[in-house]
């Protein structure tokens, strides 16, 4: 017999959820079952595409347009929200299983205070007094950790700061009290620190309130931090589920070891090779700039002053990958296009081979430029869409001289090497992955036959498994052609995995540098620490070491 | 580009543009073959009304046959339209990519030089124009071009502000790429679609301006057009409504067909605007 207190709160029978017809497959979610009960984490982890945020839309009753439940039901109680009328659902809806989003600009009202958009939620299901709704709202704020809740009630949300903002939503969540809460990954937009705040607000509130909670992620670092439960899902197909620790521990399916090893072997630091930094290729003095944000027009003078790099000095070696790690904000992806020279610095000087590049005349300079290349983040934006790969790779050669059919052949060559077949060259860049398209990228950056690249958060924009494959790619590459990298990042675990030495930068500072693993190991500086004890995950896998599985 | 067409097949609006459009420039080409002769020539008897023997529209006050200057108007209609748009093309896609490009201060002269011009109201200023150049076809050109230039250069300047920021943009940039060769290559090809649309909605306003100015005797009297021959017609509209009835039919058919042309290349190039495509 199963008691009243086990029943599960949620559970989901055969469902299947169908995609429109021209999807790149019939079925979202294909013959999932799966339960939530009270009281417990469930955090249902996938890559992009896996099918994992339809589930969430099907049990909140907000599927996109096209998009339909074909089969199954989903029990909430003991209602069948499958047939639940639209009426009926807004009972639901909010009341009893509430949301918290990825993007909390986007799901919070801009033009409503944080205390009129909570206030609205409470009217709308029926809390009539309005001094009961003033002190719950002040009564939520202050639960969800937010400082001075009496004035932060009426401010706007442009005005708070992204974790701020996630607290805010949470707060609105709760407002009534649910007995679900659903989080579509809530933290994926934020810095991890801010990250570990949220993960621990949320763990308290629902020890607290005894909630059961659906938390979509695709970082297994997450899961390790806050899952009870864990549920698997790849191409709209439940894997494999199970206790957290199982699965961790002793993933059965295959993907799931593959998505926990790329976590795990992140957590595990780069061969600690001593780079020779004598005759260093890059060397950068006394970087410094500024940005004015605000208006700056015709007539009006009045700025805001932004220093994005505060006397910034650091030095490449041959052969070296230095890490730039930061979280937003920290003038990372300044240093790097200042490098590339997309910026110029108001003060300071970036040597390349010892010549000072802001000295050099301009013909020097348009020589040496393309020695320096730079890989970006989005691989959506990084390619012209209306050029074919072959023009995208041989272009910038050619006008560096070189014959289209020599062009051509390294074109090949690279593509090779970077793991494409020969016919991308006549394709579009829409026609690729994103992980395909990031590759292209790589190819592009190496046809130059560059000495130094600039990684701009090359990774950050892909899935876990693929991002593995491009940190695979790039370390052989690196070896083979003896490049020296700057690889910005505001993940310590893949600057972890990739890097020899590694700087830290806040604010515009680099506030510590060191060897990847002594960085990482042994923090000297406050702030490193705090990043290091903020990675999601890291105390698990560093306690529980790899077992060996089939 | 095969993609395109195949798409473009499938919108219904766009199609019935087309067709429109086709048989509008046949029949401006063949004028001479189909109405051969002066097409002011007094043919027959004044005001006869339409579908009479051998008139199928009818003549005019002076004895002229409607039809021949329908078909010799659309000429001088079509002609005015395209020249005008390509030249307002040139000079808005130009401004608009310099300044959307470099920004700063050179935006800012070029932005206040194109509000200028669209602070004055359009058409006065094309009159204006025109009876100081006095009225050739030239002129007619020149006129309609100077007004109607600024809305497209705003549009590329948009669109130029924010594909510069585009990463593809900045390895260019990276991989020593001149400015010129940028804007040409990297940039423009991106910011066409939603420029061509607008383009071909301009053909329309242009052959709407130019009917306007004929009508008001602006018009380069060398050749017929459907703008004076409803201005010619419009003191008899009670005796022979048909004087301004068909010419204007003939204005409202060529701009719908624009419009519709229009909207169909806004579909297919835009895809994410149209209602009907995809969700």
């Amino acid at each position: 017999m199963i008691s009243q207190a086990l029943k599960p709160v949620i559970n989901i029978r055969d469902l299947s959820i169908a995609l429109p017809q021209g999807a790149d497959r019939a079925f979202a979610v294909q013959d999932l079952t799966l339960d939530l009960n009270r009281d417990e984490i469930l955090c249902v982890v996938g890559e992009s595409g896996s099918g994992k945020s339809l589930l969430a839309g099907a049990i909140m009753g907000l599927l996109p347009q096209g998009v339909t439940i074909s089969s199954g039901t989903i029990n909430f109680g003991d209602q069948n929200l499958t047939e639940l009328s639209e009426t009926a659902y807004r009972k639901v809806r909010g009341a009893r299983i509430a949301m918290v989003f990825q993007e909390p600009m986007t799901a919070l009202n801009p033009v409503l205070t944080v205390h009129e958009q909570i206030n609205e939620a409470l009217v709308a299901h029926g809390v009539r007094d309005s001094a009961e709704r003033n002190s719950r709202i002040l009564e939520l704020l202050d639960a969800t950790g937010l400082p001075d809740p009496a004035t932060l009630q009426h401010r706007y949300p442009f005005r708070l700061s992204g974790g701020q903002r996630q607290r805010a939503m949470i707060a609105m969540a709760l407002a009534l009290e649910p007995d679900v809460l659903i989080a579509d990954e809530p933290t994926t937009a934020l810095d991890v620190t801010t990250q570990k705040q949220i993960l621990e607000l949320l763990r308290d509130i629902q020890r607290q309130r005894q909630l059961a909670v659906l938390f979509i992620t695709h970082d297994f670092g997450v899961v390790a931090e806050i899952a009870d439960r864990v549920a698997v899902m790849q191409f709209g197909e439940l894997v494999e589920e199970g206790r957290a620790a199982d699965v961790l521990d002793r993933p059965k399916h295959p993907y799931s070891q593959r998505l926990i090893a790329a976590v795990r072997g992140m957590s595990e630091t780069a061969r600690p090779v001593a780079p020779q930094i004598e005759n260093p290729i890059l060397s950068i003095r006394g970087a410094t700039k500024t940005y004015s944000a605000g208006k700056s027009g015709f007539w009006s003078n009045s700025k805001r002053r932004i220093k994005a790099l505060d006397n910034v000095s650091l030095d490449v070696g041959q052969g070296e990958t230095l890490g730039i790690v930061g979280e937003s904000g920290s003038g990372k992806t300044t240093l790097g296009q200042s490098v590339v020279q997309l910026v110029d610095l108001d003060s300071g000087e970036i040597r390349y081979r010892g010549q000072s590049i802001q000295a050099m005349d301009r013909k020097t300079r348009a020589q040496m430029r393309p020695k320096i290349q730079i890989i970006f983040q989005d691989p959506y934006a990084s390619l012209n869409p209306r050029h074919r790969i072959s023009r995208a790779l041989t272009e910038t050669q050619m006008i560096h001289g070189t014959p289209r059919k020599d062009a051509l052949l390294r074109a090949q060559n690279m593509l090779d090497l970077v793991g494409l077949e020969k016919s991308a060259l006549d394709r579009y860049p829409h026609e690729f992955s994103g992980g395909q398209r990031q590759r292209i990228g790589i190819a592009r950056a190496l046809v130059m036959d560059p000495d130094l690249i600039v990684a701009d958060e090359a990774v950050s924009a892909l899935d876990v498994s693929i991002q593995a494959q491009v940190l695979e790619l790039l370390a052989d590459i690196r070896k083979r052609l003896n490049l020296s990298m700057l690889f910005i990042t505001h993940d310590l675990r893949v600057a972890a995995q990739v890097c020899d030495r590694i700087a830290v930068m806040r604010r515009g500072e680099v506030v510590e540098i060191g060897q990847a693993a002594a960085v990482l190991e042994n923090p000297q500086h406050e702030y490193t620490r705090l990043l290091c004890d903020s990675m999601p995950g890291l105390d698990w896998f560093a306690n529980h070491p790899m077992e060996n599985v089939g | 580009m095969n993609d395109f067409a195949k798409r473009f097949l499938r919108s219904r609006s766009g199609m019935i543009g087309l067709v429109l459009l086709i048989l509008l420039v046949l029949l401006a080409i063949f004028a001479d073959v189909v109405y051969p002769g002066d097409p002011w020539r007094m043919v027959g008897r004044p005001n006869l009304p339409p579908f009479s023997e051998g008139f199928m529209f009818g003549t005019d006050q002076l004895g002229r046959d409607v039809a021949a200057g329908i078909v010799h108007g659309a000429r001088i209609s079509l002609l005015i339209g395209f020249a005008s748009s390509v030249v307002a093309l040139g000079v808005g896609v130009v401004v608009g990519a310099v300044a959307g490009y470099f920004s700063g201060w050179l935006d800012d002269v070029l932005m206040r030089f194109t509000e200028f011009f669209q602070t004055i109201p359009s058409f006065m200023l094309a009159i204006v124009l025109v009876a100081i150049f006095s009225p050739t076809l030239t002129s007619i050109v020149t006129a309609i071009a100077v007004v109607s230039w600024p809305p497209i250069a705003r549009l590329v300047r948009a669109e130029f502000l924010t594909l510069r920021q585009r990463d593809f943009v900045k390895a260019a940039q990276v991989g020593g790429h001149s400015q010129f060769n940028i804007i040409l290559h990297q940039v423009l090809p991106n910011a066409l679609s939603p420029v061509i649309v607008m383009a071909s909605l301009m053909v329309a306003a242009a052959i709407l301006i130019e009917s306007g100015l004929s009508f008001l005797g602006l018009g380069d009297r060398n050749y017929i057009t459907w703008g004076f021959m409803i201005g010619a017609g419009r003191t008899m509209i009670r005796h022979a409504w048909w004087l301004s009835a068909i010419p204007g039919l003939a204005i409202f058919v060529t701009v719908l067909a624009l419009n519709l042309f229009g909207q169909g290349l806004s579909d297919v190039l835009n895809p994410r605007l149209s209602r009907s495509n995809r969700t």
